[in-house]
């Protein structure tokens, strides 16, 4: 089928042009047609799965491993997802074997890094091995001692801070699936704290959003997160006192 | 210190306060949980729906759930209620206000000489007594009738706020959302933005967009950028085009702390506004949700539901345009799922209503709540039959800023139509005049109209 240029049709294909929002969708009577009301389903469906999918830690920590970094892998103290879901706390605390595992590792480290499933396991299966094979060569070349990585089952932002204190480092990186949106199921988010303690709150960390292949690519996140460690370490704080200032450039 | 009790069968349930008996007698949610204050068993919770609904109206004024002494918005209720308007139902007691507000005798003359002397703790606690049916009922003989460019609020009509959120706030981007909601009929409330940073400089650029769009289509609607309370204030200053001031309100004095507010600020923001003489003395937008205040650690043991009552105190000091309970959005750690946010969407509306407030409410749920959109539909359909005054109108109820679904233009229309309810006067002659309405008065749109189609901005 042609359309004429000026065709209502085309008119709002320009429009859908302009931004992602769900516009001129197609209509029966006030009620959605079929075609984008099984759209929205759909989305939301791919929502809820990766909210509920299971974090595949096997094959994470595999992927990990050619990262040249040992892995450890941890359960929050909450129990299953719905524990998770209702009790954030549990979510922020390590589980009861957890704190011994990590702590046999502990030693002289500058950074603790988290792998945590959050609230969408896919996002940190597919997105955080990219981010740090892409980070951790500009981290070493300067000098930073890497504890060994820390997958985290049922984890939240926090949980970091328990982790970097087991193993004995003075920052955090926790790589974490955020809360799933209708367009973006699978969004990474980086949350960065200097010298965590057990009540840091969300105003001394810094936070790199939306990683994914259709938000801030692996290399562009990569570039950030080098950047706002090198930042934390040379100032000594995180959090809203330091600006993200790396601006749009990329390591290309 | 007076101890509330109930006994059923051989057994006496005691409970040591108000506030601990407020919380027991709360249907359950899992916020309540999350702050250890919940029944522990639901005969538990029945027995405190028994002792609450035995306490006299007059006990509430008498033990604040929030300390006098150090909660602001304790000292706004109590110092500002009105014992007059309270006179014809201070002899009664919770169970009994419930009985008198489902009798003939409550109209809507008499439940609007009511809302100065009902505080919100005494609203909280007729609605952990009441189902759902009560609270619509009740709440659709509450008229709340407020007034900027349009009237919003009059009875047969429903009207929605259209929010064309944008990740990156790009004015093309927001506009042709603005055009989509415009052509279906959306946005006599008001135009809301959420902005995705506080920046000042980009808030500006969005109120001069929404400014614009108005008068070149010379739409009567009025428009908001929802930007934190002193960012508006300061561009109000130098003379942006703000029509109505927006802030997230909460029902204790830390939690609007957390929030960056506190009532000094909110009669400053107010007064500005006013200054402007852009549209009426109604000039204030506020929007709530239970949870909220154990979100922010500031809860004193009191459960969300009558907090979320006390944020409607510190809103009608500031007689505002519109007030909106964010009901779903704040995750399945406080409204587990449909169930739950439907009952606190409910509660909410009524609780403002009753308090005599002009309450919407923005039906919605996040991904990792139990819901989906069957339950908004349950919650929005016996909404509109309890006269909420506005809802949401999102894209596709798919809100690609803060992630999260809410209700469509398309949801509103179907409202509308299922329930005989027409958008504001004012809106409705606009839409007639462009074309946009059949002969019946539905929204019918055919094409893309020239004239609106111009108003994207330039690329």
């Amino acid at each position: 089928m042609t359309e004429e240029p000026d065709s209502p049709l085309a008119a709002w294909s320009r429009l859908r042009g302009l931004t992602a929002a769900r516009i001129g969708l197609a209509r029966s009577g006030a009620a959605l047609a079929t075609a984008p009301l099984l759209d929205f389903r759909l989305a939301h469906a791919r929502a809820r799965d990766a909210v509920h999918a299971p974090l595949d830690a096997a094959r994470l920590a595999e992927e990990a491993a050619a990262l040249g970094l040992p892995v450890l892998t941890v359960h929050s103290a909450a129990a299953h997802r719905r524990e998770y879901l209702m009790r954030p706390d549990l979510g922020r605390r390590l589980g009861a074997e957890a704190a011994a595992a990590l702590a046999a590792r502990a030693g002289a480290h500058d950074l603790a890094i988290v792998l945590a499933d959050g609230l969408s396991a896919r996002a940190v299966q597919d997105h955080a091995v990219p981010v740090l094979a892409a980070a951790l060569p500009a981290l070493r070349a300067e000098g930073w001692r890497v504890a060994p990585l820390a997958i985290v089952h049922q984890g939240r932002v926090a949980i970091g801070d328990a982790v970097a204190a087991a193993l004995g480092a003075s920052a955090a990186v926790v790589l974490i699936g955020e809360r799933p949106g209708l367009s973006a199921p699978d969004s990474l988010g980086a949350y960065l704290t200097w010298q965590p303690r057990p009540d840091s709150t969300d105003a001394e960390r810094n936070c790199i959003s939306n990683i994914r292949p259709d938000g801030i690519g692996a290399q562009e996140a990569a570039f950030k997160l080098v950047f706002l460690l090198r930042a934390m370490r040379a100032r000594g704080v995180s959090g809203v006192s330091l600006k993200d200032e790396s601006g749009m450039a990329a390591i290309d | 210190m007076t101890v509330y009790s109930a006994t059923l069968g051989r057994q006496r349930h005691v409970f040591g306060d108000l506030k601990t008996l407020m919380a027991q007698a709360t249907p359950l949610r899992s916020g309540d949980l999350l702050a250890g204050i919940a029944a522990p068993a639901h005969e538990a919770r029945v027995a405190a729906q028994c002792a609450l609904a035995d306490v006299t109206l007059r006990r509430f004024l008498e033990e604040p759930v929030v300390p006098y002494e150090t909660d602001a918005v304790t000292r706004l209720i109590i110092d500002t209620h009105n014992e007059a308007a309270f006179a014809p139902i201070g002899h009664l007691t919770v169970g009994g206000l419930r009985d008198f507000l489902l009798s003939d005798a409550a109209t809507p003359q008499v439940l609007t000489a009511l809302a100065p002397g009902i505080t919100p703790e005494m609203a909280a606690a007729v609605a952990k007594i009441s189902r759902l049916q009560d609270l619509a009922a009740i709440a659709a003989r509450c008229h709340v009738t407020t007034a900027f460019r349009t009237t919003i609020g009059l009875p047969g009509r429903l009207s929605t706020r259209l929010q064309p959120n944008h990740p990156t706030d790009d004015p093309r981007g927001i506009a042709a959302s603005i055009l989509d909601g415009l052509l279906l009929g959306s946005g006599d409330a008001v135009i809301g933005i959420n902005p995705a940073t506080d920046s000042p400089q980009r808030t500006r650029t969005l109120l001069c967009l929404l400014d614009d769009i108005r008068q070149r289509l010379e739409i009567p609607v009025q428009s908001c950028v929802l930007s934190h309370v002193s960012t508006t204030l300061e561009l109000i200053r130098q003379g942006a085009p703000v029509d109505l001031v927006f802030q997230s309100i909460g029902g204790t004095e830390a939690t609007n702390r957390s929030f960056g507010c506190d009532l000094a600020m909110l009669a400053e923001a107010r007064e500005a506004a006013l200054s402007l003489h852009r549209g009426g003395t109604q000039v204030m937008y506020f929007e709530t949700g239970q949870g909220s205040a154990l979100s922010a650690n500031a809860h004193h043991g009191v459960d969300q539901q009558t907090l979320e009552a006390r944020a409607y105190a510190v809103a009608r000091h500031f007689h505002p345009f519109l007030v909106n309970t964010v009901v779903g959005f704040i995750g399945p750690e406080y409204l587990f799922d449909g169930k739950q946010i439907i009952r606190a969407g409910l509660e909410d509306h009524f609780c403002g209503k009753l308090l005599g407030l002009p309450m919407g409410c923005d039906v919605c749920y996040t991904n990792h709540a139990e819901a989906d959109q069957d339950d908004m539909d349950t919650l929005l359909t016996v909404l509109v039959a309890a006269g909420v005054n506005f809802i949401m109108g999102v894209p596709g109820a798919d809100d690609i800023m803060l992630g999260y679904q809410s209700t469509s233009f398309h949801d509103a229309l179907a409202m509308r139509e299922l329930f005989g309810r027409r958008p504001a006067p004012e809106f409705e002659a606009w839409l007639a005049a462009q074309g946009l309405a059949d002969e019946s008065g539905r929204i019918r749109p055919l094409g893309l109209p020239e004239r609106l189609q111009r108003l994207l901005p330039a690329a």
